[in-house]
């Protein structure tokens, strides 16, 4: 059976120039960068190279780069780390109620020390308003936390807006760009961000290698403490060849490329809504389908079919697709997205999928989804009115 | 080429990175994902921390992946220190730990815990006794290595966890990232120990990845959240690959163990013997079953340690200073230091650690190499 993988939100196979890159590491520069010997020397430019690539993929210092082990890491770091550093100037902080777990799970770790949270709510596309956060905003935020593009919809959120306003502001402004970092243009500087977490193996790149920017003379308590590695900021010998294979899957995406994927997801959500509205299924889209927004991720709620019979029904016709978001590890809890959207009562919340789609996707891989989902509601459907009929 | 600096890194092994590459293809999925690629992906993820679970003999359900050594210690360190805060804030350690342990105490130190650092003797050893003294009633946390990276010495565990067997609810921690594949088993499966910390890098298994051995019904607080990945205790994509690529390469340093740590052992002696014949030369890793049979720490007195690695360099051999996490400051070793070794000896010391793939031959050239070197520096010096 043909398998075809439209669960790239989750995780992305690695680009076989990736692999290669990282065989070569392994196999013949394996030094340990903190070794003063030629081993080590030619770590240390590896890691320099591949530290100036990213840097520039987001208009940052290469000394504002610290690799970590992902993207958890990194939210973990910049939002619990930065907070514990800040509290003498204040304790409330300011995100969203549809960030990535990392995030919300760190910012209840530092509600259970005292801090305040204002979780700004979203319309029924998934995004949030400026004056909501506007109103939010007080003279003891610390710390606002906002993610580039949402993991489950793709709605992105008004970072730019939200650095203006920050602009004479004392809190530090993180945004988990784990979704949106290589799709979206991103430039540090003029979007006046402070912190940014990455994940490579959201982009073709490895598992477990990412990297936090932090903004240079920023104030955060290192997470993982020992040797000095990455400026005394993340210790721990340097993963040499995962991080020169995420400075490759980089490298694969330049502004020409990032803007061809943008457009071709899109067509390939315009090529799923045509063939559904042609087969006159009944669905509605879980965000939108304006071209702002990440499109990578598309949620379709396919009204009246349970998510699970879904997800079930296309596993077993070879479709790897996604009930929500992967990273709530196996669990079958309903969408803590789609409930901010619509309410935990909405049949939304039980009758969508999350479709994504990666560099490797074709259109005719799209099609013959998009014909599969339309069979499995079609049968589906057929099936509950013959019984309710019967 | 002759690489004999083992203990700062050492080189994937070809079908290791085989596994890697082959899981990476063929096994790419989320391991949280529902369906089959997902699924695939996770029983490889759970495979592997069964074949770990089994070389190590302990159940899977103790075994915890983490991005290497470093994570492992400041979770266990730190997560202990925040399960256990209501009962007691005072942790003790030695002088010689890994920088991953001593700066995590330094944090602790910051957020109001008190540490006591136990000193070691000449020879670099923690006394039992002593650490018996420091135990007081708030002490939750004892965090001591299995295996000094820097000079090799064993530490004495056995009779640490006799000491702890008074004292049941302190955590027992043991850095082993110097301990594994080198015939410590006996070791490192004292049944006192609460938990272990290892790194894939230092046993020819890829770098970022690393696991830790936690007693079942140990309690921890988790070290990164998020998506609730090991259990919650450890959030973030598991990296599948290297996951599986490490269980490979622990059964491979497993295989013929033994055997394998009796070869380096071997050649350590050779190097010793031979060395030792110069006379301006201090030996601090001793040929006895206190040390680790892969570390050999020396000096040649009068020439500084960096100076002695970049004229090996020159011949195409690669040791080190001390460590490499300490090399780049050329500072002086932290393990040579609490030995009571005074400072121009500790200055010039340099080491030179072996893997199962080291032969006795290139430990000839090397002490060709170390001949000529000496006799260079001697006749500079003279």
């Amino acid at each position: 059976m043909e398998h075809i993988y439209l669960d790239n939100a989750a995780t992305t196979p690695m680009a076989p120039e990736v692999i290669a890159e990282m065989t070569d590491q392994m196999a013949h520069d394996f030094g340990n960068a903190s070794s003063t010997h030629y081993f080590g020397r030619t770590a240390r430019a590896v890691l320099d190279e591949s530290r100036h690539i990213i840097a520039q993929s987001i208009h940052a210092k290469d000394d504002e780069i610290i690799f970590t082990s992902g993207g958890s890491e990194s939210d973990n770091t910049a939002i619990v780390q930065t907070a514990l550093a800040n509290q003498a100037k204040g304790k409330h902080i300011i995100s969203t109620q549809v960030e990535h777990p990392a995030v919300l799970k760190s910012l209840a770790y530092l509600e259970s020390l005292g801090f305040e949270v204002t979780y700004l709510p979203v319309d029924k596309t998934n995004h949030i308003a400026l004056a909501d956060f506007k109103a939010a905003l007080r003279p003891d935020t610390i710390l606002v936390t906002v993610m580039m593009g949402n993991n489950e919809t793709g709605a992105r959120m008004p970072i730019q807006e939200i650095g203006a306003l920050l602009q004479n502001h004392q809190a530090v402004f993180h945004t988990d760009a784990v979704q949106a970092y290589g799709l979206l243009p991103i430039d540090v500087e003029k979007m006046h961000i402070d912190l940014l977490s990455t994940s490579a193996h959201k982009i073709n790149g490895p598992k477990f290698i990412g990297f936090l920017y932090a903004r240079t003379g920023l104030n955060f308590m290192p997470l993982v403490k020992g040797g000095e590695q990455e400026h005394k900021r993340r210790a721990g010998t340097e993963n040499i060849p995962a991080i020169a294979g995420f400075a490759k899957a980089v490298t694969l995406i330049d502004d020409t490329e990032r803007a061809n994927r943008q457009s071709k997801y899109h067509q390939f959500k315009l090529q799923i809504t045509q063939a559904l509205d042609a087969a006159g299924i009944d669905y509605g889209i879980n965000g939108t389908l304006a071209t702002d927004d990440l499109q990578h991720v598309m949620n379709i709620w396919l009204k009246g079919v349970p998510t699970n019979v879904l997800q079930m029904n296309l596993d077993l016709a070879g479709f790897a697709i996604s009930g929500g978001s992967a990273c709530t590890a196996g669990s079958l809890e309903p969408s803590h997205v789609l409930t901010a959207m619509y309410g935990s009562d909405a049949p939304q919340v039980a009758e969508s999928i999350r479709v994504s789609f990666g560099a490797q996707t074709t259109p005719e891989e799209v099609a013959k989804f998009s014909e599969q989902l339309i069979q499995s509601v079609k049968s589906y459907l057929t099936k509950q009115k013959s019984k309710i009929g019967g | 080429m002759i690489y004999f600096d083992n203990s700062a890194t050492t080189k994937i092994d070809d079908s290791v990175l085989q596994t890697y590459v082959k899981v990476s293809q063929s096994f790419f999925g989320n391991p949280s994902s529902l369906h089959r690629v997902g699924e695939q992906a996770n029983t490889i993820l759970q495979q592997s921390r069964q074949q770990i679970a089994d070389l190590m003999h302990v159940l899977p359900e103790e075994i915890y992946f983490t991005s290497g050594g470093t994570e492992g210690d400041n979770w266990i360190i730190k997560g202990t220190a925040m399960e256990k805060a209501p009962f007691g804030k005072h942790i003790i350690t030695s002088q010689i730990e890994h920088p991953a342990v001593i700066n995590s105490m330094k944090q602790l130190e910051r957020l109001g815990f008190e540490i006591t650092y136990l000193p070691v003797d000449h020879a670099g050893f923690v006394n039992p006794k002593t650490l018996a003294q420091a135990i007081r009633p708030d002490t939750i946390l004892v965090s001591i290595m299995a295996v000094n990276n820097e000079i090799g010495a064993i530490q004495p565990i056995h009779e640490i966890a006799h000491v702890l067997a008074d004292y049941p609810s302190i955590h027992f921690h043991v850095d082993a990232v110097q301990a594994i594949g080198k015939n410590l088993d006996q070791l490192l499966h004292e049944p006192r120990i609460d938990f272990l910390t290892f790194s894939g890098h230092k046993f020819h298994a890829p770098r970022g990845i690393g696991f830790v051995y936690a007693k079942k019904h140990r309690l921890l607080q988790p070290y990164m959240t998020g998506g609730g990945q090991e259990k919650d205790m450890r959030s973030g994509t598991e990296n599948t690959p290297a996951i599986a690529a490490m269980a490979r390469a622990l059964r491979l340093v497993k295989t013929d163990e033994a055997k394998k740590a009796a070869a380096q052992a071997a050649i350590k002696k050779y190097l010793v013997t031979e060395i030792s014949k110069m006379p301006n030369i201090r030996i601090f890793s001793q040929m006895n079953d206190q040390f680790a049979p892969h570390i050999l720490c020396f000096s040649i007195l009068g020439v500084r340690g960096e100076t002695i690695v970049h004229a090996f360099e020159d011949k195409d051999i690669y040791i080190s200073t001390t460590s490499a996490c300490s090399s780049k400051k050329g500072e002086e070793s932290s393990t040579l230091k609490a030995m009571g070794t005074p400072k121009t000896i500790a200055e010039s010391a340099v080491r030179v650690s072996l893997d199962e793939h080291n032969t006795m031959a290139e430990a000839r050239d090397f002490v060709a190499a170390f001949h000529e070197i000496y006799h260079h520096f001697e006749k500079l010096y003279a």
